[in-house]
């Protein structure tokens, strides 16, 4: 087992989020050290989805920054880009494209040059549907296609957004196995997800809670 | 697991990406390409056949046209990207953006500028260009077009998060298409009087070059801005 | 400059200043905008080869060379914004390009009451008029997309970066009519051609543009305040101003 090191990943600072005159979030703090696994919480329209965005650096918070290792994200993006990993609701998987061209295409932009792409998709159980289009496979399918991605990184921050969608159970418990061992490398996972977990459970599970605001 | 990728590995795997999509949706590529062959035929049935006017005026036809065209096509550059969140991963990606952003261009450019290029020449046989202005008009749509895509991938770039663009793309980006329509219609005039166009030919690769460099960037932060 | 303007990227500080300056501006505009028309429209010498119909120049002129000015302006504004990070600046920038518009408009039309008398014509291909009319294209540009976007935070900063990439081309698009414009109307007439004004006609003109220039600034104020007070509409401190003016 490795140290457990309490060394802060990510930290928000002040960060205030304002969506169409509304106010989502105002004056969000928090730290987030490398080992632990955080989901946000809240109900629909609270700004969780917003949250992980500005988190990862896709939206500009109204106010406050994002810090990666106490530097501004904005300031220190390609640093920052290496050692993250985000998957939206939609992960960029193109339908025109076989399952194993999908994965090829996200593991080399990403800046692999060396993996074996038909090892990580049958970790995925999508052994058989290497070459099937995108466009064909079933919802699960789809999504594993864009998790499969986990599968082979060495990103340090995990920000997921909803990562369950469209999973069975057993795919929901493999996901489990690989945050945890993923924190336990010394790495961390930020997600937002309405599904309960059966391995991951309250007492490793940090939740960061967003209230609907009205006004 | 080691990341080794080298930027030209990166934009060669971009590249070939959007090649391959658009081949297996042919309708991209040609839907354009239609678009300028029906709008250049419609200039002689709208201002008569008499070989003399329409030769007169056919180097701005074809370039009007090809500018339309261009505008048609690029519409599409980033919207499926933006639709199914691959573009967000691009914005992620450690691979600089700009670079990125020129592989995408250059894969629009090759599928639907390169067979505006190939068509035109028939076009212009249409249109009773002067035999003198073919090398011209290959050589000004060779050098422009580029720039037609560099510079309409800002204002596509910038209006790919909205549900109406359309319109509202041909307003952002004609009228920086208005130097580059200029000097190459004046190039063509210029060769059917058997005049020497190298000069207009220049300043549209001046053209090229500026847009080259300082395109992708505006790409970009464009970019960044529509998936904000 | 760095401090100076980060301390006025507070909103709060920035509708106060837009607050001081406004009334000076006004003033001031007012002022070199009634000095110059009265004296431009009522006490000018009269042309002598273009009788009363000249006297146009005294509104064409001004606008015609500030629409460019305030181009510039938004541009340099979006600048300091996109590169700074500061909102207010891409608020400022949103805030001039409707003021700049009008004046194009301003421009064109007045160019082209102008061009009836002198040319017999409404329209000539002239390539200051051909500059202005792709001008006011730019302006509606920036202005469409600013309206296109629901999130106005977002639709000054993209507003802002395609007033940039518009004021790179706009030399060169000058150029492009310029050199375009010579080569298809070789020596038409130019639309002025004060070398040679007299100094009765020159001063008020002069005041004029000056006048106009302070004019954008005041009124650029007025709406920059109002973008302000848009995009904090939920800010205590708005709110506070509000019950002080007494709007429920």
């Amino acid at each position: 087992m490795v140290e457990k090191k309490a060394e802060t990943l990510l930290s928000a600072d002040n960060l205030t989020c304002i969506r169409e005159e509304r106010i989502l979030f105002d004056e969000l703090s928090f730290d987030i050290q490398a080992g632990e696994i955080v989901q946000i919480e809240g109900p629909n329209g609270a700004g969780k989805t917003s949250l992980l965005r500005i988190l990862a650096g896709l939206s500009r918070p109204y106010a406050g920054r994002v810090n990666f290792k106490d530097e501004d994200i904005t300031r220190c993006r390609d640093e920052f880009n290496d050692d993250l990993l985000y998957l939206g609701h939609l992960a960029g998987v193109k339908s025109e494209l076989t399952a194993e061209e999908n994965l090829n295409f996200n593991l080399r932009i990403s800046g692999y040059d060396d993996f074996d792409t038909r090892g990580i998709l049958e970790k995925v159980n999508l052994s058989g549907f290497e070459e099937a289009l995108a466009g064909h496979l079933s919802a699960g399918q789809h999504r594993r296609t864009a998790l499969a991605r986990l599968w082979n990184t060495n990103c340090k921050l995990w920000l997921l957004d909803e990562p369950f969608t469209a999973i069975d159970k057993k795919g929901v418990e493999e996901l489990e196995h690989l945050f945890l061992s993923h924190a336990n490398n010394g790495g961390c996972v930020i997600m937002t997800t309405h599904q309960d977990m059966s391995i991951i459970g309250d007492d490793i599970l940090r939740k960061i809670k967003l209230d609907y605001r009205f006004v | 697991m080691k990341k080794g990728l080298s930027f030209r590995q990166a934009f060669f795997t971009l590249l070939k990406r959007d090649l391959q999509i658009a081949v297996r949706h042919k309708g991209d590529i040609f839907n354009p390409l239609l678009f300028f062959v029906l709008v250049v035929t419609l200039f002689p049935l709208g201002i008569g056949p008499e070989p003399q006017v329409l030769s007169r005026v056919a180097p701005g036809i074809i370039w009007v046209a090809a500018l339309l065209a261009s505008m048609l096509s690029l519409e599409r550059l980033f919207k499926a990207d933006f639709v199914d969140g691959s573009l967000e991963q691009m914005l992620l990606s450690p691979q600089p953006l700009p670079l990125m952003v020129l592989a995408k261009v250059l894969a629009h450019w090759l599928l639907t500028g390169v067979p505006l290029i190939l068509v035109a020449p028939l076009l212009a046989v249409l249109l009773h260009l002067e035999t003198n202005s073919y090398g011209a008009l290959m050589a000004t749509l060779a050098l422009g077009t580029p720039v037609l895509s560099l510079l309409g991938a800002i204002g596509v770039a910038l209006t790919v998060g909205l549900r109406k663009g359309g319109v509202l793309l041909s307003l952002l980006i004609l009228p920086l298409y208005i130097p580059v329509l200029i000097f190459a219609t004046s190039a063509i005039d210029a060769a059917g009087l058997n005049l020497p166009y190298d000069g207009q030919l220049a300043i549209i690769a001046a053209m090229l070059v500026g847009s080259l460099t300082l395109a992708p960037f505006a790409i970009g932060a464009s970019l960044r801005v529509s998936t904000n | 400059m760095w401090k100076w303007l980060h301390s006025y990227a507070d909103p709060e500080r920035a509708y106060k200043l837009a607050g001081k300056l406004l009334p000076w501006f006004s003033a001031i505009a007012l002022g070199m905008i009634g000095v110059g028309s009265i004296w431009g429209l009522m006490f000018a010498p009269v042309d002598y080869q273009q009788g009363d119909s000249y006297r146009i120049i005294f509104i064409h002129v001004p606008a015609a060379s500030m629409s460019m000015s305030a181009y510039m302006a938004m541009a340099s504004s979006a600048f300091i914004g996109l590169v700074w990070q500061i909102k207010a600046a891409d608020w400022a920038a949103a805030a001039i390009a409707p003021v700049g518009a009008v004046l194009t408009f301003i421009a064109l039309i007045t160019g082209a009451t102008w061009g009836k008398p002198m040319w017999g014509t409404w329209w000539v291909w002239d390539a200051r008029l051909t500059s202005e009319l792709v001008l006011l294209f730019l302006y509606l540009g920036v202005i469409s997309l600013y309206a296109a976007f629901e999130d106005k935070v977002l639709a000054a900063r993209a507003a802002g970066i395609l007033a940039i990439v518009g004021v790179i081309n706009i030399p060169i698009i000058k150029y492009s009519v310029e050199w375009w414009n010579s080569l298809h109307q070789p020596a038409t007439i130019k639309i002025t051609e004060e070398s040679s004004m007299p100094m009765e006609m020159l001063a008020p003109l002069l005041i004029n543009i000056l006048g106009f220039g302070v004019m954008i600034g005041a009124i650029t104020l007025v709406r920059f305040r109002a973008e302000i007070l848009a995009r904090n509409g939920m800010r205590p401190w708005v709110r506070e101003l509000a019950k002080a003016e007494g709007v429920k």
